[in-house]
């Protein structure tokens, strides 16, 4: 309201100096792609505009997430304050180290799927709205990485979900519409028991803003059910993250919507449950995670046994990488449960790692499909001979999946191995090892059987076996060929990723910076303003 | 629905309620309405139209596609929170103009503004469901299930 003389003080609940340019980089990314999501839906007909408009889009996103955490590490924790309210009143959005790699990752991730999906979906798919709904998924994914305030996460959460719903169903084929019927009904149910538990948290708090919660922590009366609240959060962030008991839903839905679409899902959304998790255990209710280590210990253990050998079993190479998505998961749950600062930096570093690498992985399986000529591992071969390069470049992203050096995913495995024997956790480590074999055993199949096999010896005709050139299209090896650029250099070059990681961490476990910025100093740094 | 009375009485009340719409819309800000049940409201009068006179009348009267209105509001939404940018105030700041016309001050807001493309978005969304679950499977919803276990059941219609 423009009331300039009016008797009362506003400066007790307004913020009144104008916020400077930077802390507009933490709610740009979510701003940008809602308006261009909402543009694109405008012109859902002009298919040709809409690849076009989604790349700058998404390029534009990688630059100011770039910027965000650019400034995040140069002056900390960045926040905004929606409508002038002073928090915890407002709304507010603030990244620390963490949320703002994050969202650089998946910011990544999905302009390579959008390069990717240029030639992957056609006119229909794009008539039916791919791009707004990518669109929407990014400002989702987003905005759960940089809002500071948990019942805004939960809509963050609500936002993705919807348009992965429509992501999931683009072309209407009756296996998707069964694939996604399984997906929303578990979704669901996670969405709700985390509204739930966010309602507790209420009761308990008496705010939802995130910073103030940490604030709070230590001063509450011993009596509160943080336990049982904590329990919640975990069960709710375990489904979205797709953890052992919890898991069905991912191989069931996962390998039925277009590739492209796999790819984004693989790479971002579980890895969103992921984000949530390390920052409501470990920020929030660091004691109360203590309490709970064993129960998610033994969930971690099981996750990643189940899922290599869930892995092993496939056939449906896309089948199969759900199930090392699910693996991955198990890794970063392991971290969340030792929850030392050496293993939530290892967490943080393997969800930044798996996101380009499963991202990776599909577009890969979608390739291999193209030019071995089929999903199935018992009919496809003759890659290595079609397609020496993409099938390097495979081979290299199949080494990052595994583990193995010299690519990006070998630290994050690493750093939690030696989390895990550092507190004793032998049997931990030694599923994190059993699963890294059985995962290496998977993929070797995989190599052996739709690489090395001629087609000959797959029963398919030879004659097909002629050079496929360099990839099946330029548009589709771009995105491919920068993901396995990106994991070999930080595989040979870690130093500035273990870096962000252990600083992202330790600001985790110690939020006194975040407070800092939503509360504290930053209304004393901005002044000069009366 | 084909009787004359529905059929008679149909544009009258449609107009009458988008009418109604739009004044709990602007009511809104102050007493209960607003853009969501304002929204509501228009779909309520938009799906009687369809009943009696069918989808593709709506579609007509509609001209742009229910889904590019829903994305429009959206966008409008968002611009209303962008504009703070400008005056230097955090994102989403009510911001308020008063200009006077023929001698009234009319006060405008990026508030009012939000809550037009809530307006826009119910209206959009809810209308393109009715619409489709308002019309009946003809060519159009035939063409996609041409497989062999989908055989046109209305081929001769």
């Amino acid at each position: 309201m423009a009331a300039p003389q009016s008797a009362v003080d506003l400066s007790a609940a307004l913020i009144l100096t104008p916020p400077p340019l930077g802390e507009w980089l933490v709610v740009a990314p979510v701003v940008l792609m809602i308006g261009l999501g909402a543009f694109l839906l405008m012109i859902r007909k002009s298919v040709r505009l809409q690849g076009s408009i989604a790349l700058a889009g998404l390029s534009l996103l990688v630059l100011l997430d770039a910027g965000l955490l650019w400034r995040v590490l140069d002056q900390g924790p960045v926040t905004m304050v929606m409508g002038r309210w002073l928090p915890p009143f407002g709304i507010a959005f603030t990244a620390d180290l963490f949320g703002a790699a994050m969202a650089l990752v998946s910011a990544i991730a999905a302009l390579g799927a959008g390069i990717y999906a240029l030639r992957d979906i056609d006119a229909a798919g794009r008539r039916y709205g791919f791009y707004p709904f990518l669109m929407l998924l990014m400002a989702g994914v987003s905005g759960s990485f940089l809002t500071g305030d948990i019942f805004n996460l939960y809509v963050w959460f609500e936002v993705l979900l919807i348009s992965s719903f429509g992501l999931l169903v683009l072309g209407s084929e009756p296996r998707q519409i069964d694939g996604a019927l399984k997906y929303a009904i578990l979704n669901l149910i996670a969405t709700t028991l985390f509204l739930i538990a966010v309602g507790y948290l209420y009761a308990i708090f008496g705010t939802l803003n995130m910073a103030d919660i940490a604030r709070k922590a230590a001063t509450l009366p011993s009596g509160a059910p943080l336990v049982t609240l904590t329990g919640l959060f975990v069960l709710a962030f375990a489904m979205k993250a797709a953890v052992f008991p919890v898991n069905f839903w991912l191989p069931a839905s996962y390998h039925t919507p277009r590739i492209v679409v796999s790819a984004l899902f693989g790479g971002l959304l579980t890895k969103v449950g992921i984000y949530a998790l390390l920052r409501v255990t470990i920020m929030l209710m660091p004691v109360q995670r203590e309490q709970l280590s064993l129960v998610m210990a033994i969930a971690a253990a099981l996750t990643l046994i189940v899922a290599a050998l869930g892995a092993l079993a496939q056939h449906d190479i896309r089948r199969l990488i759900g199930y090392l998505v699910i693996a991955g998961i198990g890794n970063m749950l392991a971290g969340v449960a030792i929850g030392t600062p050496a293993a939530v930096s290892g967490s943080i570093l393997y969800a930044l790692t798996s996101i380009i690498t499963m991202t990776a992985l599909y577009l890969v399986a979608a390739e291999a499909a193209r030019i071995g000529g089929s999903w199935s591992l018992a009919t496809m071969g003759g890659i290595w001979r079609r397609s020496f390069p993409f099938a390097i470049t495979s081979f290299l992203l199949f080494l990052s999946a595994a583990g193995l050096p010299p690519l990006a995913g070998l630290w994050p495995k690493v750093s939690l191995l030696k989390a895990a024997i550092d507190i004793g956790a032998w049997w931990l480590a030694a599923a994190m090892l059993i699963q890294a074999f059985l995962v290496t055993i998977a993929l070797g199949r995989v190599f052996l059987l739709a690489y090395w096999r001629p087609l000959a010896e797959a029963g398919m005709p030879a004659a097909d076996e002629e050079p496929a050139g360099f990839f099946s299209d330029k548009t589709t090896a771009l995105p491919v060929i920068g993901f396995a650029a990106l994991t070999l250099i930080f595989g040979l070059y870690p130093e500035p990723l273990l870096q962000l990681s252990q600083r992202a961490a330790l600001s985790l476990a110690d939020p006194t910076a975040y407070i800092a910025s939503v509360f504290g100093p930053s209304d004393l740094g901005r002044g000069g303003n009366p | 629905m084909n009787t004359l009375i529905l059929r008679t009485v149909a544009p009258f009340v449609t107009a009458l309620t988008l009418l109604f719409s739009v004044f709990v819309l602007l009511r809104g800000h102050n007493e209960p309405g607003g853009g969501f049940i304002g929204g509501l409201i228009a779909v309520s009068g938009l799906a009687l139209y369809g009943i009696a006179f069918g989808v593709g009348a709506v579609r007509r009267a509609l001209h742009f596609h229910p889904m590019a209105i829903a994305g429009a509001g959206l966008f409008l939404s968002t611009l209303s929170g962008t504009i703070s940018l400008f005056a230097g105030v955090p994102f989403m700041t009510g911001l308020w103009i008063y200009p006077h016309l023929f001698g009234t001050e009319i006060p405008l807001s990026t508030v009012m503004s939000f809550d037009l493309g809530v307006y826009l978005v119910v209206l959009g969304a809810i209308t393109s469901i009715a619409l489709a679950l308002e019309q009946e499977p003809g060519p159009e919803a035939d063409e996609r299930q041409s497989g062999p276990d989908g055989p046109q059941k209305r081929g001769d219609v």
